[in-house]
């Protein structure tokens, strides 16, 4: 097996991810480009885990069900976030959002 | 080039293209159905690399809960139904920062591993994981507990309407 395969595709979904955290304007297109960056690190993780020969064995494993875990509850608040937003101000548009307004 | 190394690699083509799409549809409903994809072409790539557990961990979690979540995000936000054009900002500068960290990692990785061919990794069971998550991962797993209850109060505190309002 040739871990350099799933550690190139992993690359390149990571750029995928970081161009469209950049360039979506919808605030839910942007959760969906971080999970996509977020599981491109777990792919490494767990490639990693099957090339390398650590002291703790399966660790890079551990690791990629922790970054799950961590992406489900990202998600979670994410999501409520977006409600508020669109609640305030009726679009999910993030470039719409103002960040030099004081008080209401 | 063993069958495992065509199977990742087509799995890794999968992966890419429903990532493509995610990122560049006009559809908002679409960018979530290719995200399936792309999210169960990875947990394929788990499989091949014998983590089993991490595998249908994300099958259940991801494609089960994160992209259901989404799917809510999109109909709660009433999301338009067919394409919509502006879903997009003119993207040079993310194409540029994207190309740059994906060509920049790929470049890292090839230059470490070369062509290097490893063994066939040992099985990733549950039990195994399961063994290790509670003899050296212990505090790790109590602090994402808590981190768990903390999203859920903020999420449940978060979208509440505003007291008095409405």
């Amino acid at each position: 097996m040739h871990p350099v395969i799933p550690y190139l595709s992993a690359s390149v979904l990571f750029g995928l991810g970081v161009y469209g955290v950049l360039a979506r304007r919808n605030a839910v297109l942007l959760l969906m480009s971080v999970e996509l960056m977020l599981n491109a690190v777990n792919l490494v993780l767990v490639t990693a885990d099957a090339t390398v020969r650590a002291e703790l064995p399966a660790g890079g494993q551990v690791f990629a069900l922790f970054v799950i875990v961590l992406a489900a509850a990202e998600v979670g608040v994410g999501l409520a976030l977006i409600l508020q937003l669109y609640r305030a101000r009726a679009t999910v548009a993030v470039d719409e959002v103002p960040l030099d307004e004081g008080e209401r | 080039m063993t069958t495992t190394d065509v199977l990742l690699a087509a799995l890794g083509a999968v992966a890419i293209g429903a990532g493509w799409r995610v990122v560049s549809t006009r559809h908002v409903v679409r960018a979530g159905l290719w995200l399936v994809v792309a999210l169960g072409a990875v947990a394929g790539s788990y499989l091949l690399l014998a983590a089993e557990l991490v595998a249908w961990v994300q099958v259940l979690l991801y494609v089960g809960a994160v992209v259901v979540l989404l799917l809510f995000a999109v109909m709660l936000t009433r999301a338009p139904i067919g394409a919509s054009a502006d879903l997009d900002r003119p993207g040079w500068v993310g194409a540029l920062v994207g190309t740059g960290a994906g060509l920049g990692l790929g470049a890292l990785f090839l230059d470490g591993y070369r062509w290097q061919s490893v063994g066939r990794p040992s099985v990733g069971s549950a039990q195994l994981l399961g063994a290790e998550v509670f003899r050296h991962w212990v505090l790790p797993f109590e602090v994402v507990s808590v981190l768990l209850l903390a999203a859920l109060i903020g999420a449940v505190v978060t979208s509440r309407p505003p007291a008095g309002g409405r």
